[in-house]
């Protein structure tokens, strides 16, 4: 048998549920894998190799006794460790999680595990979701499988680095401001944010609650739809999550497979086509658009004037509900507590807690949103940020009226140099320009590779209306058929 | 001029129950200080009449049926605090000394 990590999950669900291979074989492949890479790629932070091994024997065990299997059975999976795994450690790559094993699992865990996933363990990321390069994780950073000395992008750079780097067919990451997409932009994979409410925020652990997002990593568009299918869906322990049916987004990777757009309209954002991008970045995003035109589809213009303020707005409402949300971590029912010596009382003990727990950049996003909230500034920046929301909103809603899906990059520059953006936080957030008005709009968006500027992967991104995530499927599937997929160079 | 001060960020961080150090003040109040000044020209947008988003899902009072479900276990829950007694959340004393 040809090496399974180098397989696709569709491919690999076919052989298990043929039975040509074991779900043990698979795992074990994977976990070899990881043994063999991961020192030097670092995208995982907890690597589960018995309870993966359990759960493959589980499933192959299901399948002798003649049981139906979930439509991913056998295949492995990397979860982003801001998601909670119950009896798995989940620390959000921050210290003041050090340790701690959940007493539940989030409900896309629970599905994943319906689905008759394999669960290999805890991808690497920026603290609590804060970040665009993994720099900001507790753990240190993990390295992109392209170039080893350039950042995998942020915040789920580990699922995305698992991925590229053959450890996982699939993974699991988050997306508040872009955390699925720019790391898929940069290191060559497929990234797709859900519509917001469309995956269950469940088991989470929140960052900007109005923004998270769960949602798929993985080396195809097919296989990214096949995740997307098999985690979305109303889940009633989440307020936000959507009542309805979720579209059909398998179906419609596959006839975006078949490479024709005829009748498909796609509007390319005025404001992300000039400036701000790198030239190869923007030329391997026109070739594609070119390729996009031959395959059948119309392209016309389409101005969002106010997406300009949309990293303003995100930067001022991301950081005041996270101050609120990160009020939780108090060194009182789990995780670290500080300076607890009988003699200080409760509040220095917090305040000494969240001092050594947190890194640099979520306290700089703590205070951030705390000033945003005060009294006195809360009608010139939070309330303002609220009030460009619909703004951007109705941008979204009145190009969607004249075109199916709006298109861009998705990232402004392919990865980075460690260390060149962390003295000046603003120039990292300058990293998620083109991916956070969809957030902001609560649209689903997937980022697709389209090229390669000076050996580095550049993404496309494609962005549908609510509730419409089997458009942007169809387009990056068929985009995909007609530029291929790129693979690193071997580690 | 600067947006924030550092005896501004000093306060917020007493606020936000942050110890933080000297250091990270001076670090703080200079990369706050550009991250508002960027994001200030949000107040270019005339909005008056606009009507804030707090939220892209347009449902509200969401209910769900009131299904008796076993809860999480004592012992497990407790299991990852940092200090437990008694089956309970042990915690530093509420009142300092002068109160």
């Amino acid at each position: 048998m040809s090496d399974v990590t180098r397989m696709t999950a569709a491919q690999i669900a076919g052989l298990v549920a043929s039975g040509e291979a074991s779900a043990v074989e698979v795992a074990t492949a994977h976990l070899d894998r990881i043994a063999a890479v991961d020192e030097r790629v670092h995208a995982f932070l907890h690597v589960d190799r018995e309870g993966a091994l359990a759960a493959a024997a589980g499933i192959d065990a299901r399948r002798a006794s003649g049981e139906q299997l979930g439509p991913l059975a056998g295949v492995p999976v990397a979860v982003k460790d801001v998601i909670a795994t119950k009896g798995v450690p989940t620390t959000a790559a921050s210290k003041i999680l050090e340790g701690w094993k959940p007493p539940y699992d989030a409900t896309i865990v629970e599905r994943l595990r319906a689905a008759g996933t394999v669960s290999l363990g805890k991808t690497n990321m920026d603290e609590f979701a804060m970040g665009s390069s993994t720099e900001y994780s507790a753990y240190g950073p993990t390295n992109n499988p392209w170039d080893l000395g350039r950042i995998p992008g942020g915040s789920g750079g580990g699922s995305a680095a698992s991925i590229a780097a053959y450890e996982a067919p699939l993974a699991i990451g988050t997306d508040t401001g872009g955390s699925i997409r720019q790391p898929g932009a940069v290191t060559g994979t497929v990234g797709a944010k859900p519509t917001y409410g469309g995956t269950s925020r469940y088991g989470l652990i929140a960052f900007s609650s109005s923004l998270d997002t769960p949602g798929p990593c993985a080396r195809t568009v097919e296989d990214a739809a096949l995740l997307h299918a098999a985690i979305a869906g109303h889940d009633p322990r989440d307020s936000t999550s959507i009542p309805q049916p979720v579209p059909d987004v398998v179906a419609a990777a596959r006839l975006g497979a078949t490479g024709d757009l005829t009748g498909v309209k796609l509007g390319l954002v005025k404001e992300f086509a000039g400036e701000g991008a790198e030239p190869g970045v923007m030329a391997a995003f026109r070739e594609s658009v070119d390729a996009l035109v031959k395959l059948g589809a119309e392209v016309v213009e389409i101005s969002c004037p106010h997406f300009e303020y949309a990293l303003p707005a995100y930067y001022l409402i991301a950081p005041s509900e996270a101050s609120s949300n990160l009020a939780r971590f108090d060194g009182v029912r789990y995780g670290l507590r500080v300076g607890d010596d009988g003699n200080r009382a409760l509040e220095e003990v917090m305040s000494l807690t969240r001092e050594a727990g947190f890194g640099p950049e979520v306290k700089r996003r703590i205070i951030l949103g705390t000033y945003a909230l005060s009294s006195g500034y809360y009608d010139a920046y939070y309330g303002q940020a609220q009030k460009v929301r619909t703004l951007i909103t109705r941008d979204f809603t009145s190009a969607f009226e004249q075109v199916d899906v709006l298109i861009s990059p998705t990232t402004p520059f392919v990865a980075f140099p460690f260390g060149s953006r962390t003295s000046d936080p603003y120039q990292m957030y300058l990293a998620d320009l083109y991916t956070i008005p969809t957030n902001l709009y609560g649209g689903p968006a997937i980022s697709v590779p389209c090229g390669l500027s000076e050996g580095l992967p550049v993404g496309f991104q494609v962005m549908a209306p609510t509730m419409a995530d089997d458009r942007m499927y169809r387009v990056a599937a068929a985009l995909e058929s007609a530029v291929g997929t790129f693979t690193p160079p071997e580690l | 001029m600067a947006a924030i001060s550092r005896e501004e960020v000093a306060h917020l961080a007493r606020l936000s129950r942050l110890a933080v150090t000297e250091e990270e003040l001076d670090k703080f109040a200079g990369q706050l200080d550009v991250i508002l000044q960027s994001v200030a020209r949000i107040g270019d947008v005339a909005a008056e009449d606009i009507p804030p988003t707090s939220h892209s899902v347009p449902l509200t009072n969401v209910y769900r049926d009131d299904v008796v479900q076993p809860s999480l276990q004592q012992d497990d829950v407790l299991a990852g605090a940092p200090d437990a007694a008694e089956g309970r959340f042990r915690v530093p004393r509420i009142l300092s000394e002068e109160e």
